[in-house]
């Protein structure tokens, strides 16, 4: 039943592509459907689903990154699955199991390439982003974690068990990785910031934040924070924090407290902790709210129906929602207006208004956890 | 002390003890939430795989334990508060056998 009303939803909610049979991409969105394998495309300004892809694997950890044109989007799955989509025409362009088991990946800042991290076999697998012709092969002997771009056809990535980073250089004729160092005991996501100049590695194997600052001649590793991280006395930690959505704001870093209900926050230029903020569970993802002082955090089961609003500036929790049963992601709309909301359990991407926290929309969608508008094309570290 | 105690609660025939709606939620949890790390499919992500193959050797009440306890030293937490012995062992023992 829920999928005939999804069917008649998608029916009536295509009217863009009417009359010419033109159709822009900048509105436009992938909504990840983990149990079911398949990709929803969303349509921002209706606030409608427009069109369903199936057959893309296990969803079950997926992530995704889109093509400078913002029409192709590239699915990184857990069964080992790269699949390229074309979001206009609605259908898999092709489809490779590059791995075992890959968890996330990247495309370079000219579009060309689009590089695949592993945890089995490990390593990093580069592909080109039109063919999906494997273009390099890099064994790490161990699960591959925190893949970024870096400007200049160049990827970052650190290893899980040997607690490694490593830069690949594709600007050349023949590819040169380097080893940036030695960056702690089992570094669990790394990200970049938005100015390509730090790569920051959470570790959840001991103490500390590593940093490398990717400006320098020489970039090595630079660990702060030294009493961040899990103790045995914390509690324990039911889903691992996501580090895409460290937010950067007010000169300021946000952290996840690992096995503590708390976010941290760090002076960028100092790296001191500067304050803490008492939150609701487990923080998952913590994602800055565009053109605002706000970030917006959610949480690890069992504490996943809530989502809550923190003032860079005060650090203090302004609002706490109850989007649905068992929210894993949010995505704002690219200048902050409006945020889109997956609640799994609920079937359901809730749309807030930012402003006013009224709900203002939703989609049917089965199992929904990761939401992906297009302008993440034009960002870095994606 | 605990362990032991968890492990005397543990040789009780807990099956009985988690009724079918009960049993629906910890299915869902266990796909949804334990897929998570280990994969929809069990065949493993950061956690290792949980495939009846892959479990051949290991014990119910041993597996009840990791679940209820966690294992020191890495990313598998601890679940007692959020489950009760006879859950884990329902877990332990669908896990086991594989879900369909």
């Amino acid at each position: 039943m829920k999928a005939l009303i999804l069917t008649l939803a998608l029916v009536t909610a295509s009217p863009a592509l009417a009359l010419d049979g033109l159709r822009a991409t900048g509105d436009l969105g992938v909504v990840i459907e983990r149990a079911t394998g398949s990709v929803l495309i969303v349509d921002r300004s209706d606030r409608a689903a427009i069109g369903r892809i199936d057959g893309l694997g296990d969803l079950s950890h997926a992530a995704l990154t889109y093509s400078p044109d913002e029409r192709f989007a590239y699915v990184f799955g857990r069964d080992g699955g790269l699949t390229k989509i074309d979001i206009l025409a609605q259908k898999i362009v092709k489809r490779i199991v590059q791995g075992g088991n890959s968890i996330g990946g990247a495309i370079s800042d000219d579009g060309r390439l689009v590089a695949v991290s592993n945890y089995e076999p490990g390593g990093v697998k580069v592909f080109d982003a039109e063919t999906l012709e494997q273009i390099a092969d890099i064994p790490a002997g161990a699960k591959t974690i925190g893949l970024v771009d870096v400007p200049g056809r160049r990827f970052a990535w650190t290893t899980w068990e040997t607690g490694e980073a490593f830069l690949a250089d594709f600007s050349g004729p023949e590819m040169v990785v380097n080893k940036l160092g030695d960056v702690g005991k089992n570094p669990f996501d790394a990200v970049l910031t938005e100015d390509a100049h730090t790569y920051l590695i959470g570790l959840f194997g001991e103490k500390g934040v590593t940093a490398i600052d990717l400006w320098d001649e020489v970039p090595k590793p630079v660990r702060f924070l030294q009493d961040y991280g899990k103790t045995e006395d914390d509690l324990p930690v039911y889903k691992m924090p996501h580090l895409q959505g460290w937010a950067f704001t007010e000169g300021q870093y946000v952290l996840p407290a690992v096995g503590r209900h708390e976010l941290l926050w760090v002076d960028s230029e100092s790296l001191e902790e500067v304050a803490r903020t008492p939150v609701h569970g487990q923080p998952v993802f913590i994602v800055e709210q565009p053109a605002s002082p706000y970030v917006w955090v959610n949480f690890a089961t069992p504490l996943n129906d809530t989502v809550q609003v923190v003032d860079s500036r005060t650090h203090e929790v302004v609002q706490t929602l109850t989007p649905g049963a068992a929210v894993l992601h949010m995505e704002f709309a690219p200048r902050g207006a409006e945020v889109w909301i997956s609640a799994r359990d609920d079937n359901t991407v809730a749309i807030y208004d930012t402003r006013t926290f009224e709900r203002v929309g939703e989609i049917a969608a089965e199992s929904p956890s990761g939401i992906f508008f297009t302008a993440r094309a034009h960002r870095t570290g994606l | 002390m605990r362990s032991l105690a968890a492990l005397l609660l543990l040789t009780l025939p807990a099956m009985a003890e988690v009724g079918p709606e009960r049993a629906a939620t910890l299915e869902h949890m266990l796909i949804q939430d334990c897929g998570s790390c280990h994969g929809l499919t069990m065949r493993g992500g950061l956690g290792s795989p949980l495939t009846p193959d892959a479990l051949a050797h290991a014990e119910p009440d041993g597996l009840a334990l990791i679940i209820l306890d966690g294992v020191p030293g890495t990313a598998m937490p601890s679940w007692r508060p959020v489950l009760s012995e006879a859950d884990a062992l329902w877990i332990a023992n669908y896990l086991k056998e594989g879900a369909e």
